[in-house]
């Protein structure tokens, strides 16, 4: 609990001390004899005790001009209660309302905690060996890229960098949501933000802070507050108009049918007199105003939003905003790209067929012309030649999109591509009864046989489908660049409903937008990259899930959920926390809205009185609050 | 020019009230606040002397929610 929270707590326990043996007085339960006007001073000790804030609140609004708010409900209310000799129901409202606010402002502050703790990794400093040999800490901030920085054990990895020496485990739990520790050794990537668990390791940094992952992860996480969805808009606009609404009601309730009954005298027979009349309908207009107190709604519809944002990241999920939440919440279609989110992307030349040269030559050939691309296919070429490529073997280096690059090796003419870039050349090939990549290579104007190189399904990728269809996504589609024979196996094994091969960057936009046109209604299309060449396709779908995006700028930039790490699973693990987010939002307003219309017919009938009202308030409220803070326990999904 | 200042403020809406008292305020170009990590991050009008600018950002956040503080 906070100051402010203790402060209200020791406020509420003073007035319900002095609260409880007035009203037994008050209610002739125990005799006491007192004038009415001592009786009054003394309601007026727990009802300024603990009320006084909110009418304090409810004056500045009134000469701020945004008069129509949850205290102002209160105080016309307690004060009209009070004025009207029930002095009991006027305080006990006052005293539970605040009650019911002290609840809200704990549970809030509480899972605010829980989030903003799990998401606690911003580094606060580094450490940086001295010439004699002692760690000095220094501000992240000031080390620059390329500097050696120490990380002991139990400290986060401030920047991302490359282990130079030592080796650990990491808990990258706070990233990626996998409890499984990292091991780490001698050259292998770092990300700042994950736990060094067991041993010293010193790294070699590869970013500035600014742009570390850590950095850019928490500036996600703080601008995930702007973008608000249609339910959080509707709320606010539904307040504006909600509370100004209920008063003028009130007031009609507490003039038009005294008026109506001083001028016809129907009904007024009920009544002992025109002033016990007066006095009935304006309690009643009391009542109905404390009932129509719209908090519950209102203070629990931002919650649930950032309760469900909040468990998402804390799973590494990374959803910019709650409209995107509520969005996803509607997808029906999902489009993949292959490489990286299907598949792992990380090719590996398994054969070398119809070649009329040496293989070794052959992929000294590939290698070499593909040399300046950091496609995953160039980078496997590189891989099986094996050696160092020096780029000023090769000239005259041309690509062409979507076929494949030719250029001059050593003065030689290579064409290195697909079936596309030979037919494009005029040099007849062979096709190839291989399921992979079929590159098909020509030496100084010559077929030279082909290289075929194969991916592998990722580990989750089947499970993952089967996982979306029962989250109810209708459609799952796959666009590829690859050739139809990979996509048609790759389809089959992982059962997705459709694919869509041999697609050139641009055709995947055109592709998407096809897809769009079906999605009619309330369907909503998502589509899920790894970030490297979709981010036109990631910002033109509905929604743009950017996946294994930890390092790649341009995927966190165009996407509007990004998953930290590869794991497909993460996909159906998103929709399903989405929908039972949105699930708990319609529930909370259902609920409060049905509960709070029985409630106000029966107070304008005059069947609820004012302990009903309150208590209908602040046990919605409360309910309310409760089901919101559900959002965040994602985990099991 | 965008600055980062740290707030208190008890919920959710409450939050998000602050951000449009602020977003309306003069020299503000735009602000998002943070109920998680309890930030607000203004970015502001070319010119504009971010002290006085915020000074009235937090007048006008007050206005609407009595309870937030804005820590400058």
């Amino acid at each position: 609990m906070n100051k402010k929270q203790k402060n209200l707590l020791i406020r509420i326990i003073i007035a319900a001390v002095f609260f409880v043996p007035l009203y037994l007085i008050s209610e002739d339960i125990v005799h006491v004899n007192m004038p009415q006007w001592a009786l009054i001073i003394l309601f007026l000790i727990p009802y300024l005790t603990v009320g006084h804030d909110i009418l304090r609140k409810a004056f500045l609004g009134i000469k701020n001009g945004k008069m129509f708010d949850e205290c102002f409900l209160m105080t016309v209310a307690t004060v009209g209660a009070i004025a009207l000799g029930e002095y009991g129901e006027g305080v006990a409202v006052m005293l539970l309302y605040q009650v019911g606010e002290l609840f809200q402002s704990y549970a809030v502050g509480k899972s605010r905690k829980n989030i903003s703790d799990l998401m606690d990794i911003r580094p606060d400093y580094a450490n940086i060996e001295t010439e004699d040999g002692t760690l000095e800490r220094v501000d992240p901030d000031e080390v620059e890229e390329g500097s050696i920085i120490v990380v002991q054990p139990g400290e986060k990895v401030p920047i991302d960098g490359v282990v130079v020496e030592g080796s650990s485990a990491l808990n990258t739990a706070a990233l990626t949501g996998e409890s499984k520790p990292r091991e780490v050794t001698v050259d292998d990537d770092v990300l700042s933000g994950s736990i060094n668990m067991s041993g010293v390791l010193k790294i070699r940094t590869t970013t500035e802070f600014d742009e570390s992952t850590a950095s850019k992860i928490l500036d996600l996480v703080e601008n995930a507050a702007s973008r608000k969805s249609k339910s959080e808009n509707f709320i606010s606009k539904f307040a504006k108009v909600y509370t100004p609404f209920v008063c003028y009601a009130a007031l009609a309730l507490a003039l038009i049918p005294s008026i109506f009954m001083m001028i016809t005298k129907v009904g007024m027979a009920g009544y002992a007199s025109t002033g016990e009349m007066w006095r009935d309908w304006i309690l009643r207009a009391c009542t109905f105003l404390v009932i129509s107190c719209p908090c519950a709604v209102v203070i629990s519809i931002p919650l649930s939003f950032f309760a469900g944002i909040g468990g998402a990241s804390n799973q590494g999920i990374l959803i910019k905003g709650s409209n995107y939440l509520e969005t996803l919440s509607e997808v029906t279609t999902v489009a993949f790209d292959k490489t990286g989110t299907i598949t792992k992307g990380n090719f590996e030349v398994t054969a070398v067929h119809h070649s009329p040269i040496d293989e070794a030559k052959l992929l000294e050939y590939a290698a070499l012309t593909e040399c300046h691309s950091s496609h995953p296919i160039s980078l496997s070429l590189q891989k099986a030649y094996g050696k160092k490529v020096d780029p000023k073997r090769v000239t005259d280096l041309q690509e062409i999109s979507g076929h494949g690059i030719t250029a001059k090796v050593d003065g030689t003419d290579v064409a290195v591509g697909n079936e596309k870039l030979m037919n494009r050349l005029g040099i007849p090939f062979h096709h190839c009864h291989h399921v992979g990549t079929i590159i098909h290579m020509a030496v100084a104007g010559e077929y030279a046989g082909h290289i075929v190189i194969s991916d592998e399904l990722k580990e989750h990728s089947k499970e993952a489908m089967a996982e979306l269809k029962k989250a109810g996504i209708e459609k799952t589609v796959m666009l590829t660049g690859d050739a139809e024979a990979v996509a048609k196996q790759v389809a089959a094994d992982v059962g997705l409903t459709d694919y869509r091969a041999e697609l050139l960057p641009q055709d995947k936009v055109a592709c998407v937008e096809e897809l769009l046109k079906e999605c009619t209604g309330k369907k909503r299309l998502a589509f899920v990259g790894d970030g490297i060449n979709d981010a036109p396709v990631l910002s033109r779908a509905d929604i743009g899930i950017a996946m294994g995006a930890l390092g790649s700028d341009a995927a966190i930039e165009a996407a509007d959920i990004v998953l930290m790490d590869d794991d497909p699973l993460k996909i159906a693990k998103a929709i399903k926390i989405s929908r039972k987010c949105l699930g708990i939002v319609k529930q909370n307003i259902a609920f409060a809205l049905i509960i709070k219309a029985i409630c106000l017919v029966l107070g304008a009938l005059g069947l609820a009185n004012m302990w009903i009202a309150i208590i209908a308030d602040v046990g919605v409220m409360i309910l309310a609050v409760l089901n919101a803070i559900r959002c965040l326990f994602v985990k099991n999904l | 020019m965008k600055k980062t200042y740290k707030i208190d403020v008890d919920c959710a809406n409450c939050a998000n009230l602050m951000e449009d008292a602020a977003k309306k305020t003069e020299g503000v170009k735009d602000c998002t606040v943070s109920f998680m990590t309890l930030k607000m991050k203004v970015e502001f009008e070319e010119g504009a002397d971010p002290a006085a600018v915020m000074q009235n950002v937090r007048t006008n956040c007050k206005k609407v929610e009595d309870d937030c503080e804005i820590f400058l």
